[in-house]
């Protein structure tokens, strides 16, 4: 089994599309990645600083309605506050509808797909009132910048990203004998952020480690910390001093440093059952819910090799020949599906609405009866990777809703059902799929059958 | 369209379709399932996701330690039995405290230690420690107490919610709904949909229950409010909390009260937001809301089948014994498990106290698990469906230690 252009597109890329052709070879995959990122480019999502500055100015609105003195006053600073909250949310729906709009769009899908896999593995959202503005210029920030590089790299961005140290606890967390916790009623340790650090991001929950090394790593990173209108600060006062023995290897020194987390965070991407864990999630995702072995020795071998080099990892990954069983690979996720069958529509990018409303009907408010709301996985694992997952009588029942009702609302007019399983397909066309694609009632239900079809659900 | 002979699950399904009518009303439907009916019993589990914190929601006030141990609880509870005191969020189950319909377990746990993983912890309160061998199938041990019941059929469970709950996977069939779901096709839509999914058992099964499902439910949401006996619906907007998530406690809740009105002898779904490592103060009352809700909507909505109802709340693992340096607690052991319903002698803390000394906490930091959930299960399955105590230690908890019975319900 080997590339195959088709199954490349559906497996690792966005989909089919009419007017985009699937990628030629897995050199061509490669090279796109190493080019510059165009679909950002043209859909631009802004970093974090955006979203921070907003919630500052919220945060302000707040103050002033507490110290109002009289209701006129009170309702004022109230308003605002409630419009200013209101205009972040119609601008973040505009970034959800970017995210969308580069997966119909791109010819350089394994990107996309790329970004989601480490976002999820890197799960993180804002709290609050930024719960739901913060998921996308986290990944903008964190995520797609390093994609290709060394998988170290990520983890220091990630671990320095003012949405991950909120989402898991971190920056009030305070060393025992920091300058901060020694003060009456000061802050203490939180272990929650190198508790998930090394279940779920580097060496994975099976890994030998122990309660004491949690207590080690969380007490190193003390410090981590953000300001409110920054984002990310390395705070002294609540770094803990001296040497720390993270697994059995000792960090610090006399004076609290940055370094030494970078240092830890190294020496945690280069372990080796950091690479098993990261084969195996990256097999299971891409491939299969029962990856072959020998695919993940092979992905676990050559991050070792190349020091954890994304890119290196992404080459091993298309050059096995279990990549391309022909079997159905995975249930596409939610976001997948309904990307990739916006993409086999055709749509452009006037095609998919401004109109809040609107965006939020057809298209965010799906996604979540569908069983994964935007950005908004319910823990820190992410989400679940197994088939069964997502094809519950409750999920399948969405997407069946969504696929009878949507595409009819948003494309000018709907492609022959018949030459849509051929765009949406490709050559592999099941025979049951043909006969409903032909049989059915209406374009709409049609179009309908075809992307509820196992063959356009899976990868 | 085909139509198998035999009365399997899709076989029915298919001839309900063809009588159109609703599957409640099905005459082929009701005496297949009262054949397998277990008694009376109706069993609803909630899974607190995130880690409820025991020491607040049943407070030890009558421990000299706790005080020291929780200065920051400061807001007074309800008086329980002297020695305990309940969440002030908790209110409005305090009525079923004094009517001797809610009960509570305390310093319970599951065998899991130590390293204080939600999604590990939780895994054992779902698994029940049991099919969670490495390389094997999980299953839920709820799914496995519907495989102990002879020729159950997949309206006995009900999983409800968007997400898909190990305590109900398993071999046993068991449905999975979510109420906002509910879809309609067209006769020919739905032949050709079966055609294309046919070929994927994955998606053939799902869409067949989905089908079943989405034509009971257009039937039974209306069903639900006319018939509530007293006449006194509450309006939603009555007990309505900050949180627009509340609504969907709501719906699943009467779902399940529905269902269980029913055939059904078995709910699960769960709750999130008790993971509180920060301002505890505000957002443990938010959390304890939809648990609060939960119960005060099915008692409402199940009418005369509370009587026989038992409902467990219970979570992956308590907190730390001290508050943190922010404000909120941190993963910790053992815990609370709440437990409501008309089934239930009610209007006691069950638990073998350990003491919140520094040397009694488990590790120094937590409080100490001195029983163990699953035998808590256990024997209320076993009061509430007759499942003889072999059978609980054999299959549904593998090898767990069921101890003297607690004689939780009536």
């Amino acid at each position: 089994m080997a590339f195959d252009p088709e199954r490349a597109a559906i497996r690792f890329g966005c989909g089919l599309a009419p007017d985009i052709a699937p990628p030629r070879s897995a050199t061509e995959m490669l090279d796109r990645l190493a080019e510059p990122d165009t679909a950002a480019h043209r859909f631009p999502v802004p970093a974090i600083d955006t979203v921070l500055h907003g919630l500052v100015e919220i945060a302000r609105l707040s103050r002033t309605a507490r110290a109002a003195s009289g209701s006129a006053e009170r309702d004022a600073a109230r308003d605002s506050r409630k419009a200013r909250l209101r205009a972040m949310r119609l601008e973040a729906g505009g970034w959800f509808r970017h995210a969308l709009l580069r997966r119909i769009t791109t010819n350089d899908g394994f990107r996309e797909r790329l970004v989601s896999f480490w976002g999820d593995h890197f799960t993180a959202h804002g709290k609050g009132p930024a719960r739901h503005l913060s998921y996308l210029p986290y990944l903008e920030d964190a995520i797609r910048p390093h994609v290709t590089e060394r998988f170290a790299d990520m983890l220091k961005a990630v671990i320095t990203h003012p949405v991950l140290l909120r989402y898991l606890d971190q920056p009030r967390s305070a060393g025992p004998s920091s300058r901060a916790a020694r003060r009456r009623g000061g802050p203490g340790l939180n272990e929650n952020l190198a508790r998930e650090v090394l279940e779920l991001h580097t060496l994975g929950v099976g890994a030998s480690y122990t309660p004491r090394d949690v207590r080690a790593l969380a007490t190193l990173f003390t410090g981590l910390s953000i300001a409110p209108d920054r984002g990310f600060v390395f705070r002294e006062n609540l770094a803990e001093p001296g040497q720390i023995t993270v697994l059995n290897r000792v960090y610090g020194g006399k004076s609290p440093s940055l370094r030494h987390v970078f240092q830890a965070l190294e020496d945690l991407a280069a372990h080796p059952a950091t690479a098993l864990h990261l084969a195996r999630k990256l097999a299971r995702h891409f491939v299969s819910d029962t990856p072959d072995p020998a695919l993940i020795s092979a992905l676990q071998a050559r991050y070792i090799e190349t020091d954890g080099t994304l890119s290196a990892l992404y080459e091993s990954l298309l050059d096995h020949p279990s990549a391309w069983r022909p079997e159905a690979g995975n249930v596409k996720q939610p976001f997948d599906f309904m990307a990739s069958a916006l993409r086999a529509l055709g749509l452009m990018p006037e095609d998919l609405p401004t109109d809040p409303g609107r965006l939020r009907r057809l298209l965010h408010t799906p996604l979540g009866l569908m069983g994964q709301p935007f950005g908004q996985p319910r823990a820190p694992d992410g989400w679940p990777e197994a088939d069964a997952d997502w094809i519950t009588p409750q999920g399948m029942a969405a997407r069946l809703n969504w696929a009878m009702t949507v595409p009819t609302a948003l494309a000018d007019r709907l492609p022959d059902p018949r030459v849509f399983a051929a765009t949406a397909l490709g050559s592999r066309i099941p025979e049951p799929v043909r006969f409903a694609a032909a049989a059915a009632e209406t374009r709409a239900d049609g179009v309908a059958l075809v992307l509820s079809a196992p063959a356009f659900q899976r990868m | 369209m085909t139509r198998p002979s035999s009365l399997t699950r899709r076989g029915m399904m298919l001839r309900s379709f063809a009588l159109g009518c609703s599957v409640s009303a099905s005459p082929l439907l009701t005496p297949v399932s009262f054949a397998s009916l277990p008694g009376e019993g109706r069993l609803v589990v909630i899974i607190l996701r995130g880690g409820m914190d025991g020491l607040d929601v049943v407070r030890p006030v009558g421990d000299v330690d706790f005080a020291a141990l929780r200065p920051e609880t400061d807001t007074p509870g309800f008086a329980l039995d002297g020695f305990f005191e309940l969440h002030p969020a908790l209110g409005g189950l305090y009525p079923l405290w004094r009517s001797e319909e809610l009960s509570f377990a305390h310093a319970v746990s599951t065998p899991y230690r130590d390293k204080r993983s939600h999604f590990d912890g939780q895994d054992m309160l779902e698994t029940g420690g049991g099919g969670a061998t490495p390389g094997r199938t999980r299953s839920g041990w709820l799914n496995r107490l519907v495989q102990t019941i002879p020729g159950a059929t997949s309206d006995i469970a009900y999983a409800i919610g968007r997400e898909n709950m190990l305590l109900l996977t398993g071999d046993a069939p068991v449905s999975n709904w979510s109420p906002e779901a509910a879809m309609s096709l067209n006769p020919q839509a739905r032949r050709l949909l079966e055609l294309v999914t046919h070929d994927d058992p994955l998606f053939r099964e799902a869409l067949a229950e989905a089908l079943l499902l989405s034509s009971a439910e257009r039937n039974d949401v209306v069903g639900a409010v006319s018939a509530d006996p007293n006449g006194m619906m509450p309006s939603d907007r009555e007990s309505r909390t900050p949180r627009r998530r509340e609504a969907g406690v709501q719906a699943i809740t009467r779902f399940a009260a529905d269902r269980l009105r029913r055939e059904a002898r078995i709910a699960a779904f769960s709750v999130s937001g008790f993971d509180t490592h920060v301002r505890q103060t505000q957002a443990l009352p938010r959390a304890l809301s939809h648990v609060q809700d939960a119960i005060l909507t099915l008692r409402r909505h199940l009418g005369q089948i509370w009587q026989h109802t038992a409902v467990l709340a219970m979570t992956e693992f308590g907190r730390t014994a001290r508050f943190n340096g922010t404000g909120g607690t941190d993963h910790g052991t053992a815990g609370v498990v709440l437990m409501a319903g008309g089934a239930l002698k009610g209007g006691r803390v069950i638990t073998d106290w350990p003491g919140l000394s520094e040397a009694d906490l488990y590790a120094r930091r937590d409080l100490h698990p001195t029983r163990d959930l699953r035998a808590l299960a256990g024997w209320v399955m076993h009061d509430l469906f007759g499942t003889a105590p072999s059978v609980i230690t054999g299959s549904v908890f593998p090898a767990v230690d069921l101890d003297r019975n607690p004689r939780l319900l009536l």
